[in-house]
């Protein structure tokens, strides 16, 4: 696989960004030496790519995250750090972009740099069972705020449709033809679709590109 | 809308109550609660509905009394220290026998305190402002209940012009669950009360919580409770677990009682014979099958996340018969299943003891 020296996750909030950008950074740091998560989100207080820091410093994964991320403070501010991916073009590096159009805000300081380099992949994460972006028109108008924020546009989509921990092989199936709606009426290509990992083998050979993901711990048991 | 979706507890409880019919929404964002401010911002305006950010929470409650006066379906929400604020606008609605619906999605204090979750406002909801009053306090422990309780909340203000809270806290808000929508039927109440114009073909309805009587003040604080009394009566709701043949029993509500479940199902591998009861209503709360689990059971447990308050009311409801143990933490800390079955293993020493 030919990565991108950036790879960007945005999309609506609670679409799935966090999980898929930090296994993403699993996976590449499989095939790249040098491999950066960087937490760009500034809208959520709670399950954030700090929660799994411990797992990616294990795998050799430079972690950028606020300081304040999962602590009791209350501030949207990122770390000096994120120049960091810009700056140093020996990095691979993965954005995990904050929700929304008022997530993607925080980008725009570091997009002149990026489109300039040219080296990258702005992925739209979809889910069908968001009731927000359940409709075309939906995601259609994510999609126009997240890029009008973040002057950034997007090169292809991640079909992460899911219901958590209900989520059936039928469900994944049937999102294929919503992912192929967006995908038509957005002109994206659809990079690959997600699916929680006791969900690949069973698909895997009936949905093209398929990704497993190993989800996020919660901090306690419920 | 019988698919389901996939929602946070904020965004699940901002649909909930657009669903119930309400349409007018003004309140202040702060964390963990803001999803559903900024759901509401997102939808209103497309529903003909009105989407305020006030000023100020204070601005926002007293909004909320005037569309309310109106006979409007309304509400507010927001997260512990702008409930403070809000607290003398919520005794206004008391006085002037106004129906609301108020979400607190709870975080850790006093003071600011921080962002992380909490069940430390459990007395404020349950014991509110200035004056005698009471408000309706619906406590979900699941995206699911945060939809059927805003649903039932809206219905409660309105069958007795009182304030229905719904207390979350910030994990509820925060965490996402797949839901079902489907809320049935919705019950439309007449309010000819309201101040809607009289067009000549009425007396005004006047919308009000001062007297100048001490003796007329009285007796509508009579009446009003009165009305209480019947709530009391009709509106408990609980849910029991593993209780037929407990010998403790673990009293909690919200996120609490989901990690207490997950310890009572650890205990029972164990052979220790533990349930609970999950109060559902904080007020009125469910006395009576607590004082009768009383002379079933060697021990309570009160599990929650303030340094004590839950627990006041089950010492209150089973009349101190039986020993009640306290399994806590606070400060935006969730209880750890290991942090419950250690009160169970003690709750069942002490009981073998006696």
């Amino acid at each position: 696989m030919e990565y991108k020296r950036i790879t960007l996750f945005a999309g609506h909030y609670g679409s799935g960004k966090t999980n898929i950008a930090v296994n993403w950074a699993l996976e590449m740091k499989k095939h790249e030496e040098r491999v950066m998560l960087a937490d760009m989100d500034i809208v959520n207080p709670y399950y954030r790519a700090k929660d799994s820091a411990d797992d990616m410093e294990k795998a050799g994964i430079r972690v950028i995250s606020s300081f304040f991320a999962n602590s009791n403070v209350d501030l949207p501010a990122l770390p000096q750090d994120i120049y960091a991916i810009v700056d140093d073009k020996s990095w691979h590096a993965i954005i995990d972009v904050g929700g929304d159009d008022r997530g993607a805000l925080a980008l725009g300081r570091l997009v002149p740099q990026i489109v300039e380099e040219n080296d990258y992949e702005m992925l739209l994460v979809i889910n069908r069972f968001r009731p927000l972006t359940r409709d075309i028109e939906g995601i259609s108008e994510v999609v126009a705020e997240i890029e009008a924020a973040c002057r950034l546009p997007f090169t292809a989509i991640v079909n992460n449709s899911n219901l958590g921990a209900e989520t059936t092989e039928e469900d994944i199936i049937s999102s294929m033809n919503y992912a192929n709606e967006v995908s038509a009426r957005c002109g994206l290509p659809i990079k690959m679709t997600t699916v929680e990992k006791s969900l690949y083998e069973p698909l895997k050979d009936r949905i093209p590109g398929l990704f497993p993901l190993s989800l996020q711990k919660r901090p306690t048991e419920f | 809308m019988s698919e389901k979706v996939l929602m946070k507890g904020n965004e699940a409880i901002a649909e909930a109550a657009l669903m119930a019919g309400c349409r007018h929404y003004f309140g202040y964002p702060i964390t963990p609660q803001t999803e559903l401010t900024a759901y509401m911002a997102k939808r209103l305006p497309k529903m003909d509905g009105v989407f305020l950010q006030a000023e100020s929470e204070i601005a926002a409650i007293n909004m909320v009394i005037g569309v309310s006066a109106a006979g409007k379906r309304v509400m507010t929400s927001s997260s512990s220290p702008g409930i403070s604020l809000k607290s003398e606008g919520l005794s206004y609605l008391a006085g002037c026998d106004l129906p609301a619906f108020v979400v607190n999605v709870q975080r850790g204090g006093p003071g600011l305190g921080g962002i992380q979750p909490s069940q430390s406002d459990y007395f404020q909801a349950t014991r509110g402002a200035h004056g005698d009053y009471r408000t309706i306090v619906l406590a979900p422990d699941s995206v699911q209940e945060m939809v059927s309780l805003t649903v039932k909340g809206f219905d409660l203000a309105d069958k007795y012009r009182m304030t229905s809270m719904l207390l979350a806290d910030g994990t509820l808000g925060q965490m996402m669950e797949p839901v079902s929508l489907d809320v049935g039927e919705i019950t439309k109440y007449d309010k000819p009360w309201a101040a809607t114009g009289t067009k000549m073909e009425r007396p005004k309805n006047i919308i009000n919580s001062l007297s100048l009587i001490p003796e007329e003040l009285e007796s509508w604080n009579l009446t009003r409770y009165e009305r209480y009394k019947i709530v009391e009566e009709n509106e408990v709701m609980y849910e029991e677990y593993m209780m037929d043949d407990a010998e403790i029993c673990i009293v909690s509500f919200g996120i609490t009682a989901r990690v207490s479940k997950n310890a009572i199902n650890e205990a029972r591998a164990k052979g220790i014979k533990v349930g609970m009861i999950r109060p559902i209503t904080l007020w009125p709360f469910p006395k009576k099958v607590l004082c009768e689990a009383a002379d079933k059971v060697k021990a309570f447990i009160s599990v929650e996340m303030s340094m004590g308050q839950l627990i006041e009311d089950v010492e209150l409801a089973t009349r101190c018969k039986k020993p009640v143990l306290l399994c806590n933490r606070c400060g935006g800390v969730i209880p750890s299943p290991q942090n419950v079955m250690d009160s169970i293993l003690e709750a069942d020493k002490i009981g073998g003891e006696q």
